[in-house]
């Protein structure tokens, strides 16, 4: 007898408090005598396939698992650790030393050819914004030639919705993370209807972006400038409190981020139209906030990458053609796969036929435990996803918990009883369950320049997953 | 084509809830299309575009709710715009909704119940020593319903459980109780004193049930899985489960229920009885158990014993054991013989449980001679060896449940058997038992009493009549019901004994010869 308590003992003394793994009738029948049950509706490892139960198998050996648990708390501590805070608003060659002819978009690598229309319209008028080209054809022909290169927002620091173009002259918001020195980028917010990042390709869009870069950018980055910077993290952290979730729904936090921007605007700028034209900007735009959640995901992620042994998400985006994640312990390598198309509430006079498959740097806030992952503190974009309301939210987040390895200190959900956002996405249990994260996301017309057409959510494929896992069994059971 | 347009000012609804307004307004006969939206300028646009901004519609401002309706016709459009404020006023969804709590994972249902202190897993046998370990590095007490796990498995599982003073009930653990509480497979019997450790399911319920038919209850019932007791696993969870009863202030009597031994396990369980001191009881069906009472301990050889022994001990009254404890035995015996032939004195029993045809078989064999059957242990036997000849199955046993559920739940194996048995010319006595519970058939009498009567009147079209035995496993709180199971059975012409040992024996008068009536008559029939 050692006397330490004997949790067998306990058992007998305290009656059964069951958790069911397989025959639901049997929790059933205790639910039936009142005893606490909690049901697993348990499915094979993997879905039952045999290479990925395997490589599951060989990361369960104790000592790797060990491993992993610490590498995976040391990248959990590192994206929940993160205190990002907006500091500056510049243009690209100067905040991110972008070079002109060269385009940024969301997702992983594309090839040219393989862009979606909407894709490529983007890139397009972005190249005639520019300057770089007077028309499509002729912008059409530098990029074909390789005259205008097209890289990840992603490689260079950044992230974009939609489309997520980003060249030169576009001012980007500034965001530090100031528990790791590490830095991210996002343009602002260019508002719905006819815009790039869903594909308009016309003289209304090309204004737009000349406005922002000259008034607007310049205004924003003053009145950054003259303060301490926005504690985006605490913002965030209070807009979840207030129903959103950062990803669909970002009007308390634009609302909060308004509120504290718009006394520094007065003050850095003397020209009452300007001001008022950008009030009325921001103050119209109700997702304004989305590219600044997605800077700080960015920025909290990012110094999570080449953490070897690490099998945690920190990166998910998607480029209209292909789904890529990255993975802590396998670097900068994207593991890819084809788009889903998302699910989703259409505008009137859209339907699912119009929808392009899903698009843009924005599920990096999933990666942090925001969008699909908080759904719970947001009943109101649960209706996304069918007919659901707040029960349906709370089993998506919870959903959601059983694919993270975390709860987020920060990001409390006040419909959990203030519990912390599920965070930190671990391959082995997306594959172990079949369940991939879900994404909240807006819908883009097929074709280019309509813009957005509805709204829903989107599943990540398992297969980026499954090939994640592949990897991770190479890497990690040869060092074993 | 008409369209409608209804302007609701400061009326603020989510975007969300609005669109899924519109997809049911659009969802309607006759309707083209619907728009529900705040008038903002960018919704406006979005209503120019699909060519629903009227003139109402154009007029509104960001703080009105604009419903416009694009119908066939105008009183079609109206409707709709009319059945949007019903619609409107109900689209918060009911928060309550939901019921049982679902996890995926394991690791997500401990999320949920984070003091839960029990695992109950009952997956797939490949998958089921994974899922345990899981629960014990989760520190959860596990029983594993599972069967088909491998020695090596169960030997790590049950040492690791050890390590961390845990419970690892199983595996093939089909019932337990939990301070009263029925886990599993499990008869509806009242909580008491009795403890139990028992390496069988369905030796365990007869105990139980047989102890509830006296008014004794059982504190808990700890089940170990069928090789507990062997060399191999050296009796980890039996000694465990001894030290927890005999630690337990509830428990007054101790009963292990199960097979023989390995020597060397025997002798340990004795010691840890001893030490212990609280009456107990020893039921481990074997040949040649020596019955009677020694130190704390008595040792008994049925089921049946083991619940009247420990009824007795606890009373404190004299108990010696009997063969029958019915009236009326040899009466039935003799009407059961008529018309038996020489050729027809085979006993053919057909069992859901598998503790209970072991302890059959042990029963024929020491009354008839050489008896046939599939189980393993000491009621070994050729199955298909000396025909024609007395013969046990265990219908739960793996080749005959491969791809089907349990004899418990689907009878299916055993009406097909008991068809089989009626066209044998040499099978003289059909022997059976059916469980009840919780987790077994809603009714197991009314799925077999059809097929019995037809395998009688097969018998009977052939000029032989067929003797049906059996037992019901059960008690008056469970869901079937023992009576009303019980007069199923006889209602379909079966003789339904209280006990299995007393079934056995009854099948063993009527197809032996006088030697072994004498024998039970000497033993002492009521």
């Amino acid at each position: 007898m050692t006397g330490r308590p004997d949790p067998s003992r306990a058992l007998l003394a305290d009656g059964a408090r069951v958790i069911n793994v397989g025959l639901e009738s049997f929790a059933t029948d205790l639910e039936a005598r009142g005893v606490p049950v909690v049901h697993v509706a348990w499915r094979p490892p993997a879905g039952g396939d045999d290479a990925s139960a395997r490589r599951l198998a060989a990361l369960q050996d104790a000592s790797t698992a060990a491993a992993i648990q610490a590498a995976n708390a040391a990248v959990l501590d590192t994206i929940t650790g993160a205190h990002p805070v907006l500091v500056d608003c510049r243009p690209a060659r100067e905040a991110m030393g972008l070079e002109e002819r060269v385009v940024l978009h969301a997702g992983p690598p594309l090839p040219w050819d393989r862009a979606c229309p909407t894709m490529q319209a983007a890139v397009l008028c972005a190249i005639r914004y520019e300057g770089w080209a007077g028309d499509d054809a002729a912008a059409r022909d530098l990029v074909e030639r390789g005259a205008v290169a097209l890289a990840p927002c992603h490689s260079r620091g950044a992230v974009g919705p939609m489309t997520g173009l980003i060249t030169a002259s576009m001012p980007v918001f500034v965001v530090e993370n100031r528990a790791a020195g590490t830095r991210a980028y996002a343009t602002i917010n260019e508002g719905l209807g006819a815009v790039l990042r869903f594909g308009a390709n016309d003289e209304r869009v090309i204004r737009r972006l000349g406005w922002l870069a000259a008034e607007a950018g310049p205004m924003l980055g003053a009145a950054l400038r003259a303060g301490e910077g926005i504690d985006l993290r605490a913002m965030m952290s209070q807009a979840l409190r207030m129903g959103d979730e950062m990803h669909q729904r970002n009007i308390a936090a634009s609302a909060l981020l308004t509120r504290q921007l718009m006394p520094a605007l007065a003050r850095a700028g003397r020209d009452t139209a300007a001001l008022a034209r950008l009030a009325e900007f921001i103050g119209g735009n109700d997702q304004f906030f989305l590219n600044l959640a997605m800077a700080a995901g960015k920025a909290s992620t990012d110094p999570g990458l080449h953490h070897a042994g690490s099998t945690l998400v920190v990166t998910m985006a998607r480029n209209g053609t292909e789904f890529g994640i990255r993975v802590a312990g396998l670097g900068d390598r994207w593991l890819t796969a084809p788009v889903n198309t998302p699910r989703g509430l259409y505008f009137a006079g859209y339907g699912p036929e119009d929808a392009n498959p899903d698009i843009g740097d924005s599920a990096i806030v999933e990666t942090i435990g925001l969008g699909g992952l908080a759904m719970a503190a947001s009943p109101a974009v649960a209706g996304f996803v069918g007919a659901g309301g707040l029960h349906e939210a709370i089993a998506i987040t919870e959903e959601m918990a059983e694919i993270t390895v975390g709860e987020h200190p920060h990001f409390r959900i006040p419909n959990l009883d203030d519990r912390g956002a599920p965070v930190g996405i671990d391959v082995r249990r997306v594959v172990e369950t079949g369940i991939t994260p879900i994404i909240n996301t807006g819908i883009a017309d097929r074709r280019p320049g309509v813009g957005q057409i509805g709204a829903g959510t989107v599943r990540a494929p398992l297969a980026c997953f499954e090939q994640a896992l592949a990897e991770l069994a190479a890497t990690i059971g040869d060092r074993a | 084509m008409a369209q409608t347009t209804v302007v609701k000012p400061g009326a603020y609804h989510d975007s969300v809830a609005l669109l899924r307004l519109a997809r049911a307004l659009r969802a309607r006969p006759g309707v083209r299309e619907a728009a529900v939206v705040m008038g903002t300028p960018a919704n406006r646009d979005l209503l120019a575009d699909a060519g629903l901004l009227t003139e109402a519609a154009r007029a509104a401002t960001p703080n009105d709710l604009v419903i416009v309706i694009d119908a066939e016709t105008a009183d079609g459009a109206q409707a709709a715009a009319a059945a949007a404020e019903p619609l409107l006023a109900r689209s918060a969804p009911d928060a309550t909704r939901g019921g049982r709590s679902r996890a995926r994972t394991l690791a997500g249902a401990a999320r949920r119940m984070p003091d839960a202190n029990l695992a109950l897993v009952s997956v797939p046998g490949a998958f089921a020593a994974a899922e345990a370990r899981a629960a014990l590095a989760a520190g959860l007490n596990v029983m594993l319903f599972s069967d088909n796990v491998s020695l090596a498995d169960e030997v790590a599982l049950k040492r690791h459980a050890i390590r961390q003073g845990l419970l690892l009930m199983g595996p093939d653990c089909g019932t337990a109780y939990v301070a009263g509480v029925p886990l599993g497979f499990a008869n509806a019997v009242p909580r008491g004193e009795v403890g139990l450790v028992a390496a069988s399911g369905t030796g365990l319920q007869q105990v139980a049930c047989l102890l509830a038919a006296r008014g004794r209850g059982v504190s808990h019932a700890i089940g170990v899985g069928g090789r507990d007791m062997s060399a191999e696993v050296g009796g980890l969870m039996t000694l465990a489960g001894l030290d927890l009863l005999g630690a337990d202030d509830a428990t007054a009597l101790i009963v292990v229920v199960g097979k023989p031994p390995a020597p060397e396990v025997g002798e340990r369980i004795r010691a840890r009885l001893a030490a212990i001191g609280k009456p107990a009881v020893a039921c481990l069906l074997g040949r040649r158990v020596a019955v009677g009472t020694e130190g704390p301990v008595t040792t008994v050889d049925t089921l049946e014993d083991a619940a009247l022994a420990a009824d007795a001990r606890l009373a404190r009254t004299a108990w010696r054991p009997r063969l029958f404890t019915v009236p009326g035995v040899e009466a039935r015996i003799a009407v059961a013989r008529r018309g038996l032939t020489p050729a027809r004195r085979t006993v053919l029993g057909l069992y859901a449980g598998g503790t209970l045809a072991h302890e059959s078989a042990l029963i024929l064999e020491s009354l008839l001679g050489p008896v046939a059957s599939n189980l393993t242990g000491a009621a070994a036997g050729d199955p298909e060896g000396g025909s024609p000849s007395h013969r046990v199955l265990d219908l739960g046993a793996d080749e005959f449940t491969r791809g089907r559920a349990h004899p418990m739940i689907d009878p299916t194996v055993r009406i097909e058997r008991i068809a089989r048995a009626a066209r044998r010319p040499d099978v003289a006595v059909l022997l059976l038992d059916v469980v009840l519970g919780h987790g077994a058939a809603d009714d197991p009498a009314g799925d077999l009493a059809p097929a019995i009567e037809a395998a009688r009147a097969t018998a009977r079209g052939h000029g032989r009549e067929l003797a049906v035995v059996a037992t019901v496993v059960g008690t008056a709180a469970d869901p079937q019901g023992l009576a009303a199971q019980t007069a199923r059975l006889e209602a379909a012409g079966v003789w339904v004994l209280p006990s299995n040992a007393q079934a056995a024996r009854a099948a063993a008068a009527i197809a032996g010869n006088e030697t072994v009536r004498a024998a039970l008559r000497a033993g002492g029939s009521a």
